[in-house]
């Protein structure tokens, strides 16, 4: 075989095997960014209303017994698997978040802190079933994870400086989860959670996810559905 | 240079003409273009260098790339030069077919070779071990027992204007980095800001998995292990903002492990300090942090005195709960504050 001809074959072969790896790359990521929905939510009066809940279990069928969080969508109200979502840029964003897991202590307890909301605070109320509250809703700006281990999840967003610890039904009540999801608030005790903030005044993605090393089986509870979109990790969209 | 020293009698082209004095012509031509390498690396690049001035760690990195940079372009000349007349001018002519000239070595050219390219090593290593040891690591992260300290008095309580050294623990966590501050009650924060010209010590560590605190305008690098206090030193000279990353691989949003810091006045940085301490005191936030300390083991509430443990059975919050309803909790308390 000739020179040329042995050059020619050697790119060839190194064509392929690049041109292989970049499909199996592209075909990967694609498969994994595309097959979850995003939920958008449009402004009125310039405010935006976001609704989540976090779940001890999920009904997907290959990872049923991992954490998530749901997103409900605004024109149906029904509940989607997805950790994906988009805002108007420049909106208040009201966030409301059902909670059905139950505590797991922060890893770092700095986190207890509410920060990055408007007026620094949340308003927490606890649920025995629905319309059976433990008690009126509070405004807090700490919820102490180790005082009581009364914090589930986070919802942080940390590049707009967003960190959020949502609240767990009392542990009193936690032998006796939601064990369906998404849940309902008659189908076992919950937390519910508001607190509002200002979405980014440009467009872009924004990283959000939990702290609280919920990643059942997994080393240290750091992955799994802790590193999963559609689970306990996620984005925000936010458009023009 | 052997080959140029030992050319044997001119080939069927050098006949009639003498052989040009190759080692000459090459000196010629590699010395004003190493001085020009060397004056525009010293005077054009060195101030623009990574990562810059921003600390005396940062400067230090920059005089060191800058000097090992000087040191090594008129040897990546000398070899370039010497390939690229080599081919020009040592090529094989057309139907030329003869062999090329025996060489049996030059032993003062291999002496001067061997103590040239021993005194450039050596230098390297002086100048690099002294910039590493007189700055106090330069930098880098020391383990928990650093032996090259930065000077400063460590005392309990900071204040500007003096020499304290501002202790600053750096905790990095999947994928958010916060800073402790002991001398301010414990306080913690997702900001870093720094006092100018007062010496720092970083007490770098993680609470999951391995990360590498990144402070990159400040030149500090320290890995940030779980259980290990690892310890860097930098003392600020500019103010500005600066960037801190992650520089290990963490997880699927390592890329995103970033926040960033500013050096600001001592006195800004005891009124910001002081007040997030206040806040943080009076929010109960304190309180609520564990002990100031040098690691932590997550798996320990120090407030409680015990640990949590994985139930059988209950899939929610990764199985993990506390052993047993706390004291003093009864049915539908609400959330502590």
């Amino acid at each position: 075989m000739s020179v040329p001809a042995r050059a020619a074959a050697l790119l060839a072969a190194v064509a392929a095997v690049v041109g292989l790896g970049v499909f199996v790359a592209v075909y990967y990521i694609g498969s994994q960014s595309t097959s979850l929905p995003t939920v958008r939510y449009t402004a009125s009066g310039g405010q935006v209303n976001v609704v989540l809940q976090e779940d001890p279990q999920n009904n997907s069928s290959s990872k049923p017994d991992w954490v998530s969080y749901y997103v409900q969508d605004p024109a149906t109200r029904q509940w989607v698997h997805t950790t994906l979502f988009s805002v108007p840029k420049d909106t208040r964003v009201n966030v409301t978040i059902y909670g059905y897991d139950g505590c797991t202590p922060l890893r770092n307890n700095y986190w207890s802190q509410v920060q990055g909301t408007l007026g620094g605070t949340v308003s927490v109320q606890q649920f025995k079933k629905a319309g059976k509250p433990l008690g009126p809703a509070r405004n807090v700006s700490v919820i102490n994870s180790w005082a009581t281990c009364s914090v589930a999840h986070t919802f942080a967003v940390p590049s707009l400086g967003l960190f959020v610890p949502v609240a767990s039904p009392p542990i009193s009540l936690q032998n006796n989860l939601c064990g369906t999801s998404p849940c309902t608030p008659s189908s076992g005790p919950y937390s519910l959670e508001k607190f509002s903030f200002m979405a980014p005044d440009h467009g872009g993605v924004w990283r959000w996810q939990c702290l609280i090393p919920c990643g059942g089986g997994y080393l240290d509870g750091n992955s799994g559905p802790m590193q999963t979109l559609g689970y306990m990790m996620g984005e925000m969209q936010v458009v023009s | 240079m052997a080959a140029a020293q030992n050319l044997p009698a001119p080939g069927p082209q050098g006949h009639g003409r003498a052989e040009p004095r190759h080692g000459l012509r090459l000196f010629l031509m590699w010395l004003p273009m190493s001085v020009a390498a060397v004056a525009a690396i010293w005077f054009a690049w060195y101030p623009h260098l990574p990562p810059g001035r921003m600390s005396d760690a940062a400067a230090g990195q920059q005089f060191d790339i800058a000097v090992l940079s000087v040191t090594a372009a008129p040897v990546v000349i000398g070899v370039l030069l010497y390939f690229v007349y080599a081919i020009v001018v040592w090529r094989a002519r057309p139907g030329d077919d003869s062999d090329g000239p025996p060489i049996h070595g030059h032993t003062r050219i291999q002496v001067w070779w061997v103590l040239i390219t021993s005194a450039i090593v050596m230098w390297a290593f002086a100048f690099g071990t002294y910039e590493l040891v007189v700055p106090a690591g330069a930098g880098s992260g020391e383990g928990p027992v650093p032996i090259w300290k930065l000077t400063g008095t460590t005392t309990p309580a900071w204040a500007p204007g003096t020499h304290d050294m501002l202790q600053v623990q750096v905790i990095g966590q999947q994928w958010v980095w916060t800073y402790r501050f002991p001398q301010f009650g414990g306080m913690e924060t997702t900001r870093l800001d720094l006092p100018e010209g007062m010496p720092v010590e970083f007490h770098v560590t993680s609470l999951d998995v391995i990360h590498s605190f990144w402070a990159y305008q400040l030149g500090v690098k320290a890995d940030a292990n779980p259980g290990v206090d690892d310890v860097a030193y930098a003392t600020p000279k500019q103010y500005g903002s600066f960037t801190v990353r992650c520089n290990e691989l963490c997880g699927i949003w390592h890329g995103a492990m970033y926040n960033y810091g500013r050096v600001v006045s001592p006195a800004a940085f005891e009124t910001w300090a002081a007040g997030v301490e206040s806040k943080e005191r009076s929010d109960g936030l304190l309180a609520a942090l564990p002990p100031y300390a040098l690691v932590y083991d997550p798996t320990v509430i120090p407030q409680l005195g015990k640990q949590f443990t994985k139930v059988a059975g209950i899939t929610g919050a990764n199985g993990y709960y506390y052993p047993g309803p706390q004291a003093g909790t009864t049915h539908g308390d609400p959330v502590s504050p």
